[in-house]
């Protein structure tokens, strides 16, 4: 083999790079450009802490423990994910200079341990995803269904999954390739690597060079576009946690669960009812109490919405899902990230002035799931990434409370209770402390 | 009351300053079944001799339930105006009975200017335990009998509080059984969020028929809650099950004060 990678692949290789590189950066440059539609939010404040919840939340997994078997399968495709991607670096380089396993030599048997890892990690990350598709298509576990799971969530799920065997595939079958072919002493094929799981599809495989060639190749060839591919798939998928979930963990909630926030633009205006001479402190005019559509969330919302998975663990945990409400948690995160991203898509196709006659309220998330949640704060505990789809209940809540006067019959009268009484029942105050006597 | 509830104005018109204020809450003061709850935990605080007021007609909901509805005007308007009172009264530590008055006063207070020590009454029952103020001397009434504690949301997950009201349970001689939801993953009782004052919106079944119907799986004699919406909702799952006969719905403090003899 005289010249096994002429010019001409390595040229389309760095076409194939750039395309990939770039297309993906301008699908994620939209997204971010999305979350930014968001109300401003400061959570420049604690960055220890902070850090912290995003080396032990998202890198440490430490909110997955809790269900044992998905923890340890997602595990295997996390640590896998993350470190098979570091011969990602080789086989770029590989690709641009026409090389063969270009880091073998200078690093020796460091480089046949790092191969063999490579091959073990594959092989789980392999079991994992037959495991993932399984409890998802034959065994049904009952958080991936539900009115929101129709069927670009099913089907996406096992897309990543597929695509995920495939690769792994691809890569186990282009060492055992190589391998034989370094057995053969073919030229360019230098010894290198150590391939424990591979070794067990030597036998599947031809023995002639060419074919073996032309399947390492191939192999090869499908591995790096499958990546390519895989990448440019994720800005439009779920799985864009494996990106999403570190600065949503970073930027999620420091405080008790059970604290919602105060809205400065309502203390601003009780205070100066309160007080004539209150100077109101600076806020952006909020335009809207509350949220009718998702850009009157704030940016973290949307951020929180794009960093879903919907794995499903806040609705399974839901008292009101439990019991048969329309309200699911997950259902909010989707609405929420398909509303911002068709708001986007309409700033891309008729300019960021355009406005389509729909809103996350009513459109996408009806009234009667707001009002069926009871604030438990069982969906913020359940999710592994500390996303909070309770603060977009409050916003929409708010909305519909402080523009629209639109609560229930029974929470107006309750409102008024406190209003007149000082209670939300009907009591007459005076009577408060009637238990004393 | 066979004893004196003093309160703020007449403490401050006697010269004197509470080491506790014990802030009742709306369930705690107009509720026939938490008034109860009310009375035992004044009795606890005069049995062991804390000395404590309470806001009387000055005391006003705090807010949680228009927050919570989305109504934010309301909430603060109530909020500020409870500050107020509070500041002008140089209060210091609070002793809530109810765990929406005492999540909205100890996290959504100090930010509107309003900054307190503020306790659930099962961690003041607690601290009295520890330190030998209470001793449980009646605790023959709890024994062998099976409790199970049903966490209530607003004390558990939102502020972290799972340990206080167990404790308190395992100084007596009963047997603590744990429902399959309980602390992190512990089902709402179906009121916390405004849900107390509205109709639940349509489904299979109420929240509170699906956590009863898991407490009593268990058979205990006795569920206990620290939350007086939590015993609204607990007590009506128990009738819906026609069990009120054989299982009491008691709160932490009924407990604490039929163990040391107070009831």
């Amino acid at each position: 083999m005289q010249i096994r990678c002429p010019m001409i692949l390595q040229f389309l290789f760095l076409v194939l790079l750039i395309a990939a590189a770039g297309l993906f950066a301008k699908n994620i440059a939209k997204i971010r450009r999305n979350i930014l539609l968001g109300r401003d939010l400061d959570l420049s404040d604690q960055k220890g802490l902070r850090w912290m919840n995003l080396l032990t939340i998202a890198m440490g997994q430490s909110k997955m423990a809790t269900k044992p078997i998905p923890f340890l399968m997602h595990l295997c495709l996390y640590v896998g994910f993350v470190i098979i991607n570091i011969e990602l670096i080789e086989i770029v380089i590989d690709g641009l200079a026409g090389s063969h396993r270009v880091f073998a030599p200078m690093m020796g048997s460091l480089y046949n341990f790092l191969i063999a890892s490579f091959e073990w990690l594959a092989f789980l990350v392999l079991l994992a995803c037959v495991v993932f598709i399984s409890r998802r298509n034959l065994i049904k576990i009952k958080r991936f269904s539900g009115t929101e799971m129709t069927k670009w969530p099913k089907s996406d799920a096992n897309y990543i999954l597929v695509i995920e065997i495939l690769l792994m595939s691809a890569f186990l079958l282009m060492n055992a390739a190589d391998a034989k072919l370094q057995f053969a002493n073919v030229d360019h094929y230098i010894k290198a690597g150590s391939f424990p799981v591979s070794a067990f599809l030597q036998n599947i495989l031809p023995n002639d060079v060419a074919s073996l060639i032309a399947i390492e190749r191939t192999c090869w060839w499908f591995h790096i576009i499958g990546i390519f591919a895989f990448l440019n798939y994720v800005p439009y998928s779920k799985h864009l946690h494996i990106l999403f979930a570190f600065p949503a963990s970073y930027y999620g909630s420091l405080h008790a669960k059970g604290k919602i926030n105060n809205m400065q633009s309502v203390s601003n205006e009780v205070k100066a009812m309160l007080d004539p001479t209150f100077v109101p402190i600076q806020t952006e005019n909020p335009g809207r109490f509350g949220a009718k559509d998702a850009t009157d969330l704030n940016w973290k919302n949307l951020l929180d919405s794009y960093a879903c998975t919907e794995c499903g663990r806040c609705t399974s945990m839901c008292p009101a899902n439990q019991t048969g409400k329309l309200l699911s948690p997950r259902k909010i995160m989707m609405d929420t990230r398909d509303r911002i991203t068709e708001i986007g898509k309409n700033i891309d196709l008729h300019g960021k002035d355009f406005k389509d006659d729909k809103s996350l309220l009513d459109q996408y998330v009806s009234r009667e799931e707001l009002w069926a949640c009871t604030t438990c704060n069982a969906c913020t505990e359940a999710c592994p990434i500390n996303l909070d789809p309770l603060s977009i209940i409050i916003e929409l809540r708010r909305y519909l409370v402080m523009e629209e006067s639109a609560a229930t019959a029974s929470l107006n009268t309750m409102q008024s209770n406190i209003e007149t009484n000082g209670t939300p029942w009907k009591f007459a105050n005076s009577e408060r402390a009637n238990w004393t006597n | 009351m066979e004893f004196k509830v003093p309160t703020m104005a007449q403490m401050i018109a006697d010269g004197e300053t509470p080491e506790i204020l014990f802030w009742v809450g709306c369930a705690g003061s107009f509720d026939e079944r938490a008034q109860k709850i009310t009375k035992d935990i004044a009795k606890i605080l005069h049995h062991v001799g804390l000395k404590f007021a309470i806001l009387g007609t000055e005391e006003s909901c705090t807010g949680d339930p228009a927050k919570r509805a989305g109504n934010e005007f309301l909430f603060q308007m109530q909020a500020m105006a409870n500050i107020e009172l509070l500041n002008a009264y140089e209060i210091k530590k609070i002793v809530t009975g109810c765990p929406h008055c005492f999540n909205t006063i100890k996290n959504e207070y100090p930010e509107l200017g309003g900054n307190y020590e503020v306790i659930h009454h099962t961690q003041l029952i607690q601290g009295l335990i520890d330190e030998g103020k209470l001793k449980a001397s009646n605790g023959e009434y709890f024994k062998g009998k099976k409790i199970t504690y049903h966490d209530p949301c607003y004390l558990g997950r939102a502020n972290g509080v799972y340990e206080a009201p167990r404790e308190i349970l395992q100084q007596l001689d009963a047997d603590l059984v744990e429902m399959k939801r309980c602390k992190t993953t512990g089902l709402c009782c179906g009121a916390g969020g405004a849900q107390m004052f509205k109709e639940p919106e349509k489904g299979d079944k109420d929240i509170n028929v699906e956590r009863v119907e898991e407490a009593l799986s268990l058979n205990p004699n006795i569920i206990a809650a620290g939350c007086p919406f939590c015993m609204t909702m607990l007590s009506d799952g128990v009738k819906h099950f026609e069990k009120e006969n054989e299982v009491q719905v008691l709160d932490l403090a009924e407990i604490t004060a039929k163990a040391n003899g107070l009831s």
